[in-house]
C-alpha cells in the first residue's frame, strides 16, 4: 500500500517535470545596438595556431564566467550568458569574422581552472573578469585590457555614511573566502579584521545579506560590484572610490602573439568607433557608473 | 497499555491528558500560525517566487542536480561498502602486522571530520601537483569516512556470529578465507543490513556537505536558483523543495531498511545477533552532517 | 611544523572558536534533546507526535541544509536577526537535538517495563520513581552513545566554515590568504581534530564496557 502511494507520488513528481516546461524569455537580454556585433569578412591571422584551428573547426569556444549579473551572468531560464564579458567576448569574435549568434559557444570556466583550461586548448580565449598579473602571464597571455576595474565598496542606496575605505573602519563588509579583497580589507586594516570582515562563498550572497541589512558593505572590483547595481540600481550604489587596480585582459594561448596582436587591434578599433561604450552603456553603465576607457598594453 | 514511566491512565490522568493535548494543540497551531504567517507576510508563497518551477532549463537543471548528487552517493556507497570490507577483514586478520594499521586507519578516519577531508582534496592537494575535481573530492571523502564506520559494522557484525558457525566450518576443513567468505561474511552482512543501510543514509546527506567545495548537487542547485533577481531571490521555496527531495530520499531508504530488517526477522536463515554488540557500534555514528 | 609554530595564534584562536560553537550547542542541544525526548514518551499522543515528526524531519535532512536554511533563506522570513555565530550554534542545535533525543529516549525505552511496575507496587510517587528507579538505570544505556553524539557535534561545527564563522574548518582560508602550504596546514587541522575525538572514543568504549556488563 505505502508502496504503491509512494510510485504514485513519484510518477506524478517526474510528470509534473517534464509535461509542462515554459521556455525562458530572459529578463535582462536587452540586446546590444544595432550593428555592434556586425561580422567582419575574409578574416586571416596570418601565422596564429589558434585561429588556424578555430578556422578548421569553424566555430569559437569562448570561456567565461556564469555567476555575475552584469559582466559575465548565464540565465537559468534559457542558458543564455548575457553582461559585458559577453558582450566583449561577442564583439572580438564578430571582427574575428564569427557570427555571435550561431558560431560562437560559451563555455563556463570557474577562476581557479582558467589558466589550464587556456592551456589545454578547451578554450579559445577567456573573457571574465581576469586580470593581468605577472604571475598568470608566466602561463597564458594577455590581450587589453578591456577594462580597468578598482577595489570599491556596494552600499546601499540610502547610505551615505560610507563614502570610501576610510569611512569603513567599524563596519561589516563582506566579500568571498579566500579572496584577494577580503585579503586587502584585512591587511591594510581598513576594517577591524577579526570581527568585522565577513566572509561567504558567492557574491550574490554578500549582496543577499547586503539588502537584508546584515552587513554594510560588499567589497571587490567595481567591475563586479557595477553589475550587481544594474541590476537592482533603485536599492543599490556602487560609492565608486577605487583603491587598487586590476586590468582585465582577454585570456589567449601563450604563444599565440599573432592571434593577441589582432584582438588588440580589435579592442583599439572598438575604443576608437564607440562600440566600447555601446556595450558598457547597454551593461554595467545600467548601475549609473561612468565607464572610463583603459589603455592598451601591449607587449 | 503501561510504559515505563506511566502507568495506565485512570479517569483523572485521562481527563488531564485531554487537557494537556488541548493545550498542546493550541501551541503547536499558534506555532505553526505565526511560521506560515511569517511566511505569507514576506510573500514566500507568492507565484513569482514559485515561477521558477514552470522553465523548461530549470526543470533539467534541478534533475541534473539530482543525478549529481544521486550519482556521487552511488559512487560513494559502493566505495564505502568495498573499503569497510577489506578493512573490516584486515582488522579481524591474524597477523598483527595487517591487524595493527588497519585499525589506525579506521580509527583515522572516523575521527577526522568529513568537511577537513573534503578540503584537504579539493583545497590542498593541488600544491602536489594532484588535481581533484569537486566530484572526486567528495566521492573520496565519503569512502574514507563511511567506510571506516562500515568496516566496524562488519567486524561488529561477524564477530556477534555465534562461534558454533565459524567452529563447525573449521570442523569440516574449511580454511580461514573460505570461511570468511563463505560462512561468516554472508551472513554478517544479512544481520547487518539495516545497520548498513542506516550508514548509507547519513553517506546521502553527507552528500549535500559537497556544496563547501562548490560540488553542484542538489543544495547548490538550490542556492543558485534562489539568488536569482527575476524571481525575487526565491532562497526559501527552491529550500523547501531541495529539503523535501532530501527527505524523500532518505525516507527511502530508511523504508527499505526496515522491510529488510522485517523480512530478516521472518526468515529462519538470519541468525539472530548474540547481543546488541553490533547496533552499539553505529549509534554513535549516525550523526554525520 | 613551520605551519603550525608560525600560526600558532591562528590555530588557537580558530580552535577556539570551534569549543565555543561546540559548548554552546552542546547545552542547547542537550536541554532540548531531553526535553523532545519527553515529548516523544509523553502519556498524550499529540506530544508524541509532534516529537517523531521533529525527528525524522530533521534525522532526514542534511546538516548543511539546515545551515544554509538558517544563514541565508531564514532572514527573508524577517523574524530576528541572527549573527553568524549564533546562526551556526541555532543550525547544530537544532540538528543535534534530534539525535539526543533519540539517545535519551531509546535509553528510557531499555529499562524494563517491570522496573517501574514493580516501584509503582511498592508505593513510590513518580518523582521518586523516575529519581532512584528509572533515571540512574537508563543513564547506563544513555552516556556512551550520548558521548558519541557529542563527538559527532564537534566535528560537526566544521560545517560553520562555509558559512563565515571563523573556526577550524576556516583554517584554510585564512593560511591560503597568508600564503602558507593549506596542504600541511589541513593535516595539522585534522591531527588536532584526532587528538580532541580519541580521548572521548576511549572513554565512551569504557564506559561502555564497563556499564553494559552489569546489566
Amino acid at each position: 500500500m505505502r508502496v504503491r502511494a509512494l510510485t504514485a507520488v513519484l510518477l506524478a513528481g517526474g510528470l509534473a517535470l517534464t509535461a509542462c516546461g515554459k521556455e525562458g524569455t530572459g529578463t535582462d537580454t536587452a540586446a546590444a545596438p544595432a550593428g555592434v556585433f556586425e561580422v567582419a569578412k575574409d578574416v586571416k591571422v596570418e601565422g596564429s595556431p589558434t585561429f588556424d584551428k578555430i578556422k578548421s573547426r569553424g566555430s569559437l569556444v569562448v570561456g567565461v564566467k556564469e555567476d555575475q549579473p552584469g559582466l559575465g551572468f548565464k540565465d537559468p531560464t534559457t542558458n543564455k550568458y548575457t553582461g559585458f564579458d559577453i558582450d566583449m567576448a561577442k564583439l572580438i569574435a564578430a571582427q574575428l569574422g564569427f557570427d555571435p549568434a550561431s558560431k560562437v559557444e560559451f563555455k563556463t570556466i570557474q577562476s581557479a581552472a582558467r589558466e589550464q583550461a587556456i592551456i589545454n586548448g578547451d578554450i579559445d580565449y577567456y573573457v571574465g573578469t581576469y586580470s593581468i598579473t605577472a604571475a598568470r602571464k608566466e602561463k597564458v597571455s594577455f590581450a587589453g585590457p578591456y577594462y580597468i576595474a578598482g577595489q570599491d565598496l556596494l552600499v546601499k542606496k540610502d547610505n551615505s555614511a560610507i563614502t570610501g575605505p576610510d569611512t569603513i573602519k567599524d563596519k561589516k563588509v563582506c566579500s568571498v573566502t579566500g579572496a584577494t579583497p577580503a585579503k586587502k580589507l584585512r591587511e591594510d586594516k581598513l576594517v577591524q579584521p577579526d570581527t568585522n570582515v565577513v566572509e561567504l562563498q558567492s557574491y550574490s550572497l554578500c549582496v543577499t545579506k547586503l539588502l537584508d541589512g546584515e552587513i554594510d558593505a560588499v567589497s571587490t572590483d567595481d567591475a563586479i560590484l557595477k553589475g550587481y547595481a544594474a541590476a537592482e540600481p533603485d536599492k543599490l550604489k556602487v560609492v565608486g572610490k577605487t583603491f587598487s587596480t586590476e586590468k582585465y585582459g582577454i585570456g589567449l594561448p601563450k604563444d599565440d602573439k599573432a592571434l593577441r596582436d589582432k584582438v588588440n587591434e580589435i579592442l583599439e578599433k572598438s575604443l576608437s568607433d564607440g562600440k566600447w561604450d555601446d556595450i558598457y552603456k547597454n551593461t554595467l553603465g545600467k548601475s549609473g557608473s561612468e565607464g572610463k576607457h583603459p589603455t592598451l598594453e601591449k607587449y | 497499555m503501561t510504559t515505563v514511566l506511566f502507568d495506565v491512565p485512570g479517569p483523572r490522568a485521562r481527563v488531564r491528558h485531554r487537557l494537556l493535548a488541548v493545550v498542546g494543540i493550541a501551541a503547536i497551531v499558534a506555532f505553526l500560525g505565526y511560521v506560515i504567517w511569517r511566511f505569507i507576510d514576506t510573500g514566500q508563497f507568492e507565484g513569482r517566487k514559485w515561477s521558477w518551477i514552470e522553465y523548461k532549463q530549470i526543470q533539467i537543471s534541478l534533475v541534473e542536480a539530482l543525478g549529481r548528487t544521486l550519482s556521487a552517493f552511488a559512487v560513494g556507497a559502493a566505495l564505502a561498502l568495498v573499503f569497510g570490507a577489506v578493512f573490516a577483514a584486515a582488522r579481524l586478520s591474524d597477523h598483527r602486522w595487517v591487524s595493527a594499521p588497519a585499525a589506525v586507519v579506521v580509527e583515522l578516519f572516523r575521527a577526522i571530520p568529513l568537511v577537513i577531508m573534503m578540503f584537504f582534496f579539493y583545497y590542498g592537494l593541488p600544491a602536489t601537483g594532484v588535481k581533484l575535481t569537486a566530484f572526486t573530492s567528495v566521492v573520496l571523502s565519503l569512502m574514507l569516512y563511511n567506510g571506516s564506520v562500515l568496516a566496524e559494522v562488519f567486524r561488529a557484525g561477524i564477530n556477534s556470529l555465534p562461534k558454533g558457525q565459524a567452529e563447525a566450518a573449521y570442523a569440516l576443513g574449511m580454511r580461514k578465507t573460505q570461511v570468511m567468505v563463505f560462512v561468516l561474511l554472508p551472513q554478517a552482512l544479512r544481520a547487518m543490513m539495516p545497520t548498513i543501510i542506516s550508514q548509507l543514509v547519513v553517506l546521502l546527506k553527507d552528500t549535500a556537505l559537497g556544496f563547501l567545495i562548490t560540488f553542484e548537487e542538489l543544495l547548490y542547485w538550490g542556492r543558485q536558483i534562489g539568488g536569482q533577481l527575476q524571481f525575487g531571490r526565491p532562497l526559501i521555496p527552491t529550500m523547501i523543495v531541495v529539503a523535501a527531495t532530501y527527505i524523500g530520499l532518505c525516507l527511502l531508504l530508511t523504508w527499505f531498511a526496515n522491510y529488510l530488517e522485517k523480512r530478516n526477522r521472518r526468515n529462519k536463515k538470519v541468525i539472530a545477533l548474540e547481543n546488541d554488540k553490533a547496533e552499539l557500534v553505529v549509534i554513535g555514528n549516525d550523526h554525520q552532517a | 611544523m613551520g605551519v603550525l609554530t608560525r600560526n600558532l595564534d591562528l590555530f588557537v584562536a580558530h580552535f577556539g572558536e570551534t569549543l565555543r560553537l561546540f559548548a554552546f550547542s552542546a547545552v542547547i542541544s542537550l536541554l532540548a534533546g531531553v526535553f523532545l525526548a519527553m515529548l516523544r514518551v509523553s502519556p498524550v499522543p499529540v506530544f508524541r507526535g509532534v516529537g517523531t515528526l521533529y525527528v525524522t524531519v530533521v534525522r532526514n535532512t542534511p546538516l548543511t541544509l539546515v545551515f544554509v536554511f538558517f544563514v541565508f533563506a531564514y532572514p527573508y522570513l524577517e523574524i530576528i536577526k541572527f549573527e553568524f555565530f549564533t546562526a551556526a550554534v541555532v543550525a547544530l542545535s537544532i540538528y543535534t537535538s534530534a539525535f539526543v533525543c533519540e539517545v535519551v529516549r531509546s535509553g528510557i525505552n531499555t529499562v524494563p517495563v517491570g522496573q517501574a511496575e514493580a516501584s509503582r507496587a511498592l508505593g513510590l510517587t513518580f518523582t521518586q520513581m523516575l529519581g532512584s528507579i528509572v533515571l540512574p538505570q537508563a543513564m547506563r544505556s544513555v552516556v556512551p552513545p550520548m558521548v558519541s553524539t557529542f563527538i559527532a557535534l564537534l566535528k560537526n561545527t566544521t560545517v560553520a566554515a562555509g558559512f563565515s564563522v571563523r573556526e577550524a574548518g576556516a583554517i584554510r582560508d585564512a593560511l591560503s590568504e597568508a600564503g602558507e602550504s593549506t596542504l600541511v596546514g589541513m593535516l595539522w587541522v585534522a591531527g588536532i581534530f584526532v587528538l580532541l575525538v580519541l580521548p572521548l572514543t576511549f572513554l565512551q568504549r569504557v564506559l561502555e564496557k564497563r556499564w553494559s556488563v552489569a546489566r
